[in-house]
């Protein structure tokens, strides 16, 4: 068993089995892609590990301990975190909020200590100083100084991407879970982000899963890649492995992604 | 560098800018002075829109910021009022424990109100509060100990502590708008202060998405209760106070339509904002209470006004033209500025800062 594994993961949807005794094992400090054509069951894996959906059967092991039964805000505060296909951001608030807001849970200062905050020196302020501090380490190493007070809103869809990976890179988890994070981005931005993703693994120590689409990107980054079709897994390997497996062309057959 | 980094406290002080703070002071000494050159009857009509602020702001936590919408805020008034006044009859408390504690009695009920909302959304939530403020004025109309249907009169308003014979009484119109004024004050500071701060993002992040509120570790159960709890808590506080501006209240007074009133003051405010509940508390008290006040007197319709009040509708008072005024204001609002008074200003703001290009 290593430091996070899923193990024999499956639910199904009225008849359909979104996702089939799925089993696989990340080192730490891995970047571990999961590809698979639309619809193959790769979003609902996220589902399950971040416990939005509760599988029939099966476990999410992260350090030892499991995480199927809890609560989203409870897998969180286990340092797992994660970004949308479709963006879940809070699109009325500003790109700063966001970034706080994923501070959540590291913060202290509950309703009567906010109520209360008067003056610089209260205890509510210095901690609202203190992780300001952090989301501006988040903001100049994503580059998002310029839209700092832009509500999300407003923003173009690579860029809100962006701010995703930015609330939860705030949360300090052990794990990040990437759902199409290059999805809507052009060119140039996706070159940033495959520097970023590279960089988020070394500077903060962190291990990631990533869903992809672009095969260039899967490519270049993942040290290992899990490719899976109907709910089920097609193979497991390097990157040029999977890429050269038959079931993996076929299954791609007709689809321009592959590389 | 364009985007330099700023000293971060600036960002969440409460005075940001010089021009913040002249007109704040400004304000806060009209407030002040006011009693030296109004009647007592617009120290009255102050002093309900103050409360009136109170209720809206701590209304427009739920509301506004997590996206729930509440019918029931009149139950929360009159358990303010109600228990303020009972705790200090029954109990002998001194005024300022006994508001308190009705306040904190207002936000339990707040609480417990907020556990449906856990499972209830949208409109099933929104009946659940109607049905809450309305069990609450039948409960308090049919027991003898909350008054009945006759109601309550209010004590006089000693804020000493009695019992260790030091006794102040309020018993001006003048001494009550300060001490209203005070309590208005420290509430929106706190509300402004609470939505600034950690609770207050994770009310807002709610109401955006409640699936990433959660993958970010907001408990979802603890938010939605404490943002009822705490909306209760300054209706409550309201509550508390209204008890004092009026001198006598009944359980008609906390009927249906003022929780339809508190929604309708937050609307045309602006949603979500503190200064939209102060300006739309304000501007809807002047037209419930002070607008077609003497009807007869506003200059041409004012005689057919009257006649035609008193062909149509009821020959007593000039309620109906009030409600009517609301409802067009409303409906002006939704029609031309659905973000309300607030979003008008900001508006009109930015069309100062560019003019005249
Ligand atoms: N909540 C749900 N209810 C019913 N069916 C669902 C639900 N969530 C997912 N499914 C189904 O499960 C299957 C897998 O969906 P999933 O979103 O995991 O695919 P995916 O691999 O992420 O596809 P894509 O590449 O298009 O994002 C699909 O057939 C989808 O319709
Ligand atoms: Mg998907």
């Amino acid at each position: 068993m290593g430091y996070f594994s899923v193990e024999n993961l499956s639910i199904s949807f009225g008849g359909l089995k979104a996702v089939d005794g799925i089993s696989f094992s990340v080192e730490k400090n891995e970047i571990f892609s999961i590809i698979g054509p639309n619809g193959s069951g790769k979003t609902t894996i996220f589902n399950l590990i971040s416990g939005i959906y509760k599988p029939d059967s099966g476990a999410v092991m992260m350090e030892g301990e499991n995480m199927v039964g809890k609560t989203p805000d409870h897998v969180a505060l286990k340092g797992i975190a994660r970004t949308f296909q479709n963006i879940e951001l809070f699109k009325n608030a500003t790109v700063m909020d966001n970034l706080m807001l994923g501070r959540h849970m590291h913060m202290n200062t509950g309703l009567f200590g906010g109520a209360f905050m008067f003056g610089k020196r209260s205890k509510a302020a210095k901690e609202e100083v203190k992780h300001r501090e952090e989301v501006e380490k988040i903001i100049d190493f994503l580059e998002l100084q310029s839209v700092r007070d832009s509500f999300v809103g407003s923003l173009a869809y690579g860029k809100r991407k962006l701010v995703e990976v930015g609330r939860a890179l705030a949360l300090e988890p052990k794990v990040m879970l990437l759902d199409e994070p290059s999805a809507g981005m052009n060119t140039e931005e996706k070159d940033d982000l495959n520097i970023w993703i590279k960089d988020i693994r070394e500077d903060y120590n962190m291990t990631i899963l990533l869903i992809e689409h672009d095969m260039n990107m899967i490519m270049g980054i993942s040290d290992r890649v899990f490719a899976m079709q109907q709910g089920q897994k097609i193979t497991l390997g390097t990157p040029q492995e999977v890429q050269k497996h038959p079931e993996v062309i076929k299954a791609y057959l007709g689809e321009e992604e592959i590389g | 560098m364009i985007n330099m980094k700023r000293a971060y406290y600036e960002d969440i002080e409460l005075f940001k800018s010089g021009t913040i703070v002249f007109w704040t002071i400004v304000f806060l000494a009209v407030l002040v002075t006011f009693p030296l050159y109004m009647s007592n009857y617009y120290l009255y009509l102050f002093s309900l829109m103050m409360v009136y602020v109170i209720v809206s702001v701590g209304l427009n936590i739920l509301v506004g910021s997590t996206g729930q919408i509440s019918l029931g805020h009149a139950g929360f008034f009159a358990i303010g009022a109600y228990g303020t006044v009972i705790l200090m009859t029954s109990l002998s408390l001194p005024f300022f424990v006994a508001i308190i504690a009705a306040a904190f009695i207002a936000a339990f009920f707040g609480f417990v109100l907020g556990l449906p909302a856990l499972r209830l959304e949208g409109p099933y939530l929104t009946i659940a509060t109607l049905a809450f403020g309305l069990a609450i004025m039948h409960i308090i109309g049919h027991t003898e100990f909350f008054g009945g249907r006759q109601g309550l009169v209010a004590p006089a308003l000693d804020i000493g502590v009695p019992q260790l014979g030091w006794s102040y009484v309020l018993d001006s119109m003048i001494s009550k708008y300060y001490l209203v004024l005070i309590f208005t004050i420290i509430m929106v500071l706190v509300a402004i202060n609470i939505l600034k701060t950690k609770a207050g993002r994770a009310f807002v992040a709610i109401r955006d998405s409640d699936i990433a509120a959660e993958v970010i570790g907001i408990n979802l159960t603890m938010y939605k209760t404490l943002a009822f709890a705490t909306s209760a808590f300054f209706a409550g506080v309201g509550g508390g106070l209204f008890a004092f501006v009026l001198g006598f209240f009944d359980p008609f007074t906390f009927n249906l339509i003022l929780s339809v009133i508190f929604i309708v003051m937050i609307v045309v405010g602006g949603l979500g904002s503190v200064m939209g509940s102060i300006s739309g508390a304000i501007l809807i008290t002047y037209l419930m209470y002070d607008l077609f006040k003497n009807v007869d007197e506003v200059p041409v319709v004012g005689a057919l006004l009257v006649a035609f009040s008193q062909q149509f509708m009821t020959i007593t008072g000039m309620d109906n033209f009030n409600y009517i005024a609301v409802g067009l204001v409303m409906i002006g609002i939704m029609l031309f500025e659905p973000l309300g008074l607030f979003g008008g200003w900001i508006r009109l703001k930015k069309y100062w800062k560019t003019w005249p290009f």
